[in-house]
């Protein structure tokens, strides 16, 4: 018996055929096809009402700050420009959808405006800050010298910073030293101890965190100076400091270790680890970089903060590096004294001054975020470098 | 071949293991430490507490009422009181929050829902930058930079919506030739607006980190069902919000609360319960202390630290509060 392919037309039973298959054809006469715009994208007519309104606005607000109302003056053109703006967007908007869509673009307007506004401020701060202290900076003595023996009127080739920037320094340093282990212990203690008692401790320091600057600092200058009767010194405000920011760095900590995974915790525990080697090889080096973050933030804060300093360390001329030696300057309150006393070149002394611990906090910033990427997702800068070199001039 | 072990006569009887959970050897010494760590924090910052209580009892004994309701700040004929500096911290607090609640706020939606994906974590960065740029710097800038300028928008206040009490301003003409520049500024308006760019960091912060664990798929749900991205933002993502809005406000409120520097100098001490923002002069709990404490005697430093123990009672309060609705609220689940 062979099989043999029928070409017959199958048995017909009383039904429709099936629908034949049809081939598409292609039509040469069509344009050919282009991609689809995408959806979540403005069509050209949206974007140009969008554009169009706000140079409208422009236009708008020039008439009537300067031509019609008696508005003079950069601000009263902005203020004008951003609500004439607002107002035009939001009838181009009205003319083609609804009061929704009105309302979604008076909103859009609005968000971004506030988010413009406070991106000036902060410009605004950092370019005027250096802008009025620039001069002093460019003084090399500036750095390398203290102000002993200089007068608050003579020029910026005398005199400089060096001693506030070494005692900011070394009253960091106190307050590192203090802060560092007590912080981040209790927020082990807090995290990987627990019971009744962490829960306490954690209540209090939550609270104390709202000990407001100053009244830290008063608390050290009546205790420390006052009832102890020592004196004036870095050593006082690297307390004041201390007391200051414990608390913040300690939640911060907290906050940090808590969102460690507990499933390696577990890990480690079942693989036979006591308690204090997962906490030293497992949960303190997952949190490593939130943690350096944590710290680094509170040690930003403490080094702008002004009032502690204010109320402990007086302020001395000269370079002292002995934190007992008594007073000893630092930088905000070099700040602080210089624009006090009102003299138009100790004003500008204290920007440059400002502009330093910009620079200063920015540094250390910076160094939070480098150690707080985290790692693993990104190859090292070195090894990104130097692969890059060779494969990609051969490619291009 | 398998034999079975039959107990010998001379063994013990089996009795159940005694399991502990107390560490031993390392662990003990490491636990130890920890609470002993702990301890010391607990009495560090417990002990500022109680000092400040124990330092303040002497002098609310002795004024009794009088201390709150007072406004005079004399030591030398033995007046003491701190309605008026309440009032100006008050004030300052609540210009400052005028100005940095709106504008934290739009800026966390910004920068969680309206800025383009590639640049939102340097928003993010830069937000948290502000929040680490020193007080005094602020200080500066709202001293020579704002304050002339916020003398002319107090006198537009003043001239236009002069009839609501707040802002009045005693002692000028607003409608005269030449205004009298020296009383619109130093004010709590003034010093308001510096401290709103202290607090508004981190209430954006705040908001920002709560507006970011919105579940992106009640987001799409709502996009799904046509509603406009504004029409998404009001129906899903700030009532999943609310929470770190409110509690990110309280936060930056607290912090107005207590800010010293730049409050000082900006304003012009002055001792007298106003509630006239725009005039020149106030006085804040802090800028009273950062004024006062050199020349304190004994008693009345006792008296500041009264009015510190006051001032660090509010901000608990109003931290504590923030802290309960954070965690309180449905956007608290995951945010520590």
């Amino acid at each position: 018996m062979t099989l043999t392919p029928s070409t017959t037309q199958p048995p017909s039973y009383d039904l429709a055929p099936p629908p034949a298959t049809v081939l598409p054809s292609y039509d040469d006469d069509v344009a050919p096809a282009v991609p689809r715009l995408g959806l979540g994208k403005a069509s050209p007519d949206e974007r140009f009402a969008k554009v169009g309104s706000w140079v409208a606005g422009l236009a708008l607000a020039w008439v009537v700050t300067q031509r019609l109302l008696p508005l003079d003056g950069l601000p009263w053109l902005l203020i004008a420009w951003f609500s004439l703006g607002v107002a035009v967007s939001a009838v181009t908007a009205g003319m083609t959808g609804g009061r929704i869509e009105v309302k979604d673009r008076v909103a859009e307007s609005l968000v971004t405006g506030a988010a413009l506004l406070v991106g000036a401020a902060v410009v605004s701060t950092v370019v005027f800050v250096a802008l009025r202290g620039w001069r002093p900076l460019l003084h090399l003595n500036f750095w390398t010298d203290d102000m002993s023996g200089v007068g608050p009127k003579d020029g910026f080739d005398t005199g400089g910073i060096l001693h506030a920037i070494t005692g900011s320094a070394i009253e960091l340093a106190i307050a590192l030293l203090i802060t560092l282990p007590l912080g981040i212990g209790t927020a082990v203690f807090m995290t990987e101890v627990g019971g009744r008692f962490a829960r306490i401790v954690r209540t209090v320091v939550e609270a104390m965190t709202a000990l407001p600057s100053i009244v830290a600092g008063l608390f050290v200058y009546t205790v420390f100076i006052i009832a102890l009767g020592q004196p004036r010194s870095g050593l006082a405000a690297g307390l004041a400091i201390s007391v200051m920011i414990l608390p913040i760095i300690a939640r911060a900590s907290d906050v940090v270790l808590r969102v460690v995974p507990g499933g390696l915790r577990e890990a480690s525990l079942a693989l036979g680890a006591s308690r204090w080697r997962t906490v030293w090889h497992v949960v303190l080096p997952t949190a490593r970089p939130g943690l350096a973050t944590a710290v680094i933030l509170g040690v930003a804060r403490g080094v702008g903060e002004t009032s502690p300093v204010l109320l402990t360390s007086g302020a001395a001329a000269f370079l002292v590096t002995n934190p007992t030696d008594g007073v000893m300057n630092s930088l905000p309150l070099f700040i602080y004294s210089n624009v006090r006393s009102g003299e138009p070149v100790a004003i500008e002394r204290a920007f440059a001054a400002a502009t330093a611990l910009l620079i200063l906090v920015l540094v250390l910033f910076t160094l939070a975020r480098v150690l707080a990427r985290p790692r693993g997702n990104r190859p090292p800068l070195r090894s990104r470098l130097a692969r890059r070199r060779p494969s990609d001039l051969e490619t291009r | 071949l398998t034999t079975i072990p039959t107990p010998g006569a001379d063994l013990a009887p089996v009795s159940p293991r005694r399991l502990s959970r107390a560490s031993t050897g390392a662990d003990a010494v490491f636990t130890v430490g920890a609470r002993t760590v702990g301890a010391s924090v607990l009495v560090i910052t417990g002990g500022v507490g109680a000092f400040l209580a124990w330092q303040a009892y002497p002098t609310l004994r002795r004024y009794g009422w009088s201390f709150f309701t007072e406004s005079q700040w004399q030591p030398d004929q033995d007046v003491i009181g701190i309605a008026a500096v309440l009032c100006g911290t008050v004030s300052v607090a609540l210009v400052a929050m005028f100005f940095a609640f709106p504008l934290a706020l739009l800026t966390a939606l910004y920068i969680s829902e309206y800025a383009p994906v590639r640049i939102r974590s340097t928003l993010v960065a830069l937000i948290d930058l502000m929040a680490a740029v020193p007080s005094i710097v602020y200080g500066l800038w709202g001293f020579f930079l704002v304050m002339p300028h916020a003398a002319e928008l107090a006198l537009w206040l003043q001239r236009h919506l002069g009839w609501i009490p707040v802002f009045q301003v005693h002692d000028t003409d607003p409608g005269a030739a030449t205004w009298d520049a020296t009383r619109y500024v130093s004010s709590a308006f003034c010093a308001g607006i510096a401290v709103s760019m202290m607090v508004m960091p981190m209430a954006c912060a705040v908001m920002r980190q709560v507006f970011s664990q919105t579940p992106p798929g009640e987001k799409e749900a709502a996009l799904a069902l046509g509603a406009t991205k504004w029409g998404m933002v009001t129906s899903v993502v700030l009532p999943f919000g609310r929470g770190g809005i409110i509690g990110g406000t309280m936060l930056g409120l607290g912090r107005a609360l207590g800010e010293t520097i730049a409050v000082v100098l900006i304003v012009s001490p002055a001792f007298e319960v106003k509630p006239r923002i725009l005039e020149v002069g106030t006085s804040t709990v802090s800028s009273l202390i950062a004024g006062r404490f050199g020349e304190a005697s004994t008693s009345q430093l006792s008296a500041l630290l009264a009015a510190g123990f006051v001032l660090f009672l509010i901000t608990l309060v109003v931290n504590t509060g923030a802290a309960v609705v954070v965690n309180r609220s449905r956007s608290g689940a995951g945010v520590d």
